[in-house]
């Protein structure tokens, strides 16, 4: 088995009184595709957002054997995290050129920086026919391909995606699950956050189940395909 | 002579000044949605720290030519309001980062009250004069006086904002203070840490106002611990009427303020038939104040604020 990368203990995450995430443990391996899936306010997002120190997370996290928490969040993001928020998060006054300019913010080498924005504009014809324009003018598509380009420009170890196919067209969704799945192949390790418990599954190695900020399931991804309780639940069968 | 003409010359170089003083207010606005009300002290101790260094300049060193006084004043004075500034932020402001908006307003109106009677206690109530060190020479433009003072006055705003554009635009901090203007919590996630971002824009926007109170002082002659006050209040106005948030728009609002401000202050002894002079040359700013609030509250160039406002 793999080293691992992120071990989280006792994660709890609270805005004002309202506790959305209560004490959970879970692990992702190096190279690993773990998925987090759960209903709508299961307390998913909340968990990524306290990986990162968006909100002030309880609990300790690990990664790669240094402390996350209480990390400030650029600081988190120097350590080799990234995360494609819920909503895709992009710079819509900036050009496409300049938020993915933005996501090697931390980077000082210009040739590796250029490099790989030819390389996302290979990936993403899209992007590379749009790159001087405002990204606010992309489609919700182009925006999501987009956010995740511009999270890789990081050369993140963990990737978080929050939500990615939220609010696209099933084309579309197509299209990001085979983006996701050629990150992970290179080896980036994803911990992937999806209402679209489907396709989370279909691409994941592992996935943890949340409910009401609590976990609630675990296991291998082919397995919890089976899991009668979980079809029940998530897949609507 | 031609008074249109010499009007139109007269508020440009007044309006070059308000846009200056307009940029620090509106690229404050932009990343925090804070009227930095200070932001017109920030400028009078510019124009107060650079007119001291001046006067023992000119006690050193009678003979060096006037711009290289005025050189040296800058010197003094843009990193004074720069220190000054970044205290400001990080002592009134950045406690505040998480209350409502209301409080960091109030504190920015507290911040500039002391600001103002710190100013009193260290340079006395009276006016300074600003020594006439620098050329006064005219010249006749389109049938109107240019002086040289005006002429330099007009080169420092422009270069200063050239600057600012490259810097904005083409610069990695650049970069970040635009995107964190649009989104502190992305940002983050870029890895830009928001705080020095938040810093270093209100150190540039200091920088630029010790420009304008140095530049202000030169224009009139004259400097006073309570001179921040109007001329803030003008560049907010004049950062409101562009746009307030908008860069470019406080650089356009800053120059039609100066030149709505000149005409009016030209023309309203005719129009008034003599009842009204030049004096009434202030109501014209808080004039086109409130018509943009009333007809455009997003300014020129603005586009989102109305919304949110």
């Amino acid at each position: 088995m793999a080293m691992t990368l992120l071990r989280v203990q006792g994660l709890c995450v609270a805005y004002g009184g309202i506790q959305a995430v209560r004490g959970i443990d879970f692990e992702v391996a190096e190279g690993e595709l773990v998925c987090l899936i759960g209903a709508n306010g299961a307390g998913k997002s909340s968990t990524l957002k306290g990986l990162m120190g968006l909100v002030r997370p309880q609990g300790e996290i690990w990664f790669a054997g240094e402390r996350l928490h209480r990390l400030a969040t650029h600081a988190i993001v120097a350590r080799g995290l990234a995360m494609v928020p819920e909503g895709r998060g992009i710079f819509g006054r900036l050009t496409v050129a300049e938020n993915l300019e933005m996501g090697a913010y931390l980077r000082r080498d210009r040739d590796g920086i250029r490099a790989d924005i030819a390389r996302a504009y290979d990936l993403f014809e899209r992007l590379a026919e749009r790159r001087g324009q405002l990204a606010g003018t992309l489609s919700g598509g182009e925006q999501q391909m987009l956010a995740i380009a511009r999270a890789m420009m990081g050369r993140p170890r963990l990737l978080l995606l929050d939500e990615p196919s939220m609010g696209l067209a099933p084309l579309m969704v197509q299209k990001i699950h085979q983006t996701i799945a050629s990150i992970a192949s290179e080896g980036v390790t994803i911990l992937l956050v999806e209402q679209n418990a489907h396709m989370a599954l279909a691409l994941s190695h592992r996935a943890y189940v949340m409910e009401s900020g609590v976990m609630t399931l675990s296991g291998a991804a082919a397995e919890l395909r089976g899991n009668a309780d979980l079809r029940a639940a998530y897949l609507g069968e | 002579m031609d008074i249109f003409t010499q009007q139109l010359i007269n508020g440009l170089v007044l309006g070059s000044i308000y846009a200056l003083v307009a940029l620090g207010y509106t690229m404050v606005y932009g990343i925090l949605e804070l009227i930095n009300f200070a932001h017109g002290e920030v400028t009078m101790i510019g124009a107060m720290v650079a007119l001291t260094v001046i006067g023992v300049v000119m006690g050193a060193a009678p003979d060096l030519p006037g711009l290289m006084m005025v050189a040296a004043g800058l010197l003094v004075a843009i990193p004074a309001c720069m220190a000054l500034a970044f205290g400001i932020e990080k002592v009134a402001y950045r406690p505040l980062r998480r209350a409502p908006r209301l409080a960091p307003l109030i504190t920015a109106i507290g911040v500039s009250i002391i600001l103002q009677n710190l100013a009193m206690l260290v340079w006395g109530r009276q006016y300074i004069s600003f020594p006439p060190i620098l050329p006064h020479n005219q010249h006749e433009f389109l049938g109107a006086h240019i002086t040289d003072l005006q002429i330099f006055i007009v080169l420092i705003s422009l270069l200063t904002m050239a600057i600012l554009v490259l810097l904005v635009e083409k610069t990695r901090l650049g970069r970040a203070m635009r995107a964190t203007a649009q989104s502190k919590e992305v940002a983050e996630l870029m890895g830009v840490n928001v705080d020095r971002v938040i810093s270093a824009t209100f150190v540039i926007g200091a920088a630029i106002a010790a420009v304008a109170g140095v530049m202000v002082s030169a224009y009139y002659g004259l400097a006073h611990y309570y001179m921040g006050f109007m001329l803030g209040l003008k560049a907010f106005s004049a950062a409101v009427l562009g746009g307030i948030g908008n860069i470019a728009g406080a650089m356009l609002g800053g120059l039609l303020l100066g030149v709505i401000e000149a005409l009016g202050a030209g023309y309203i002894g005719d129009l008034t038939g003599g009842f009204l002079g030049s004096h009434y040359q202030d109501v014209f700013a808080f004039f086109v104040l409130i018509l943009v609030l009333v007809f455009r509250p997003s300014g020129l160039l603005g586009e989102r604020v109305a919304h949110r406002a």
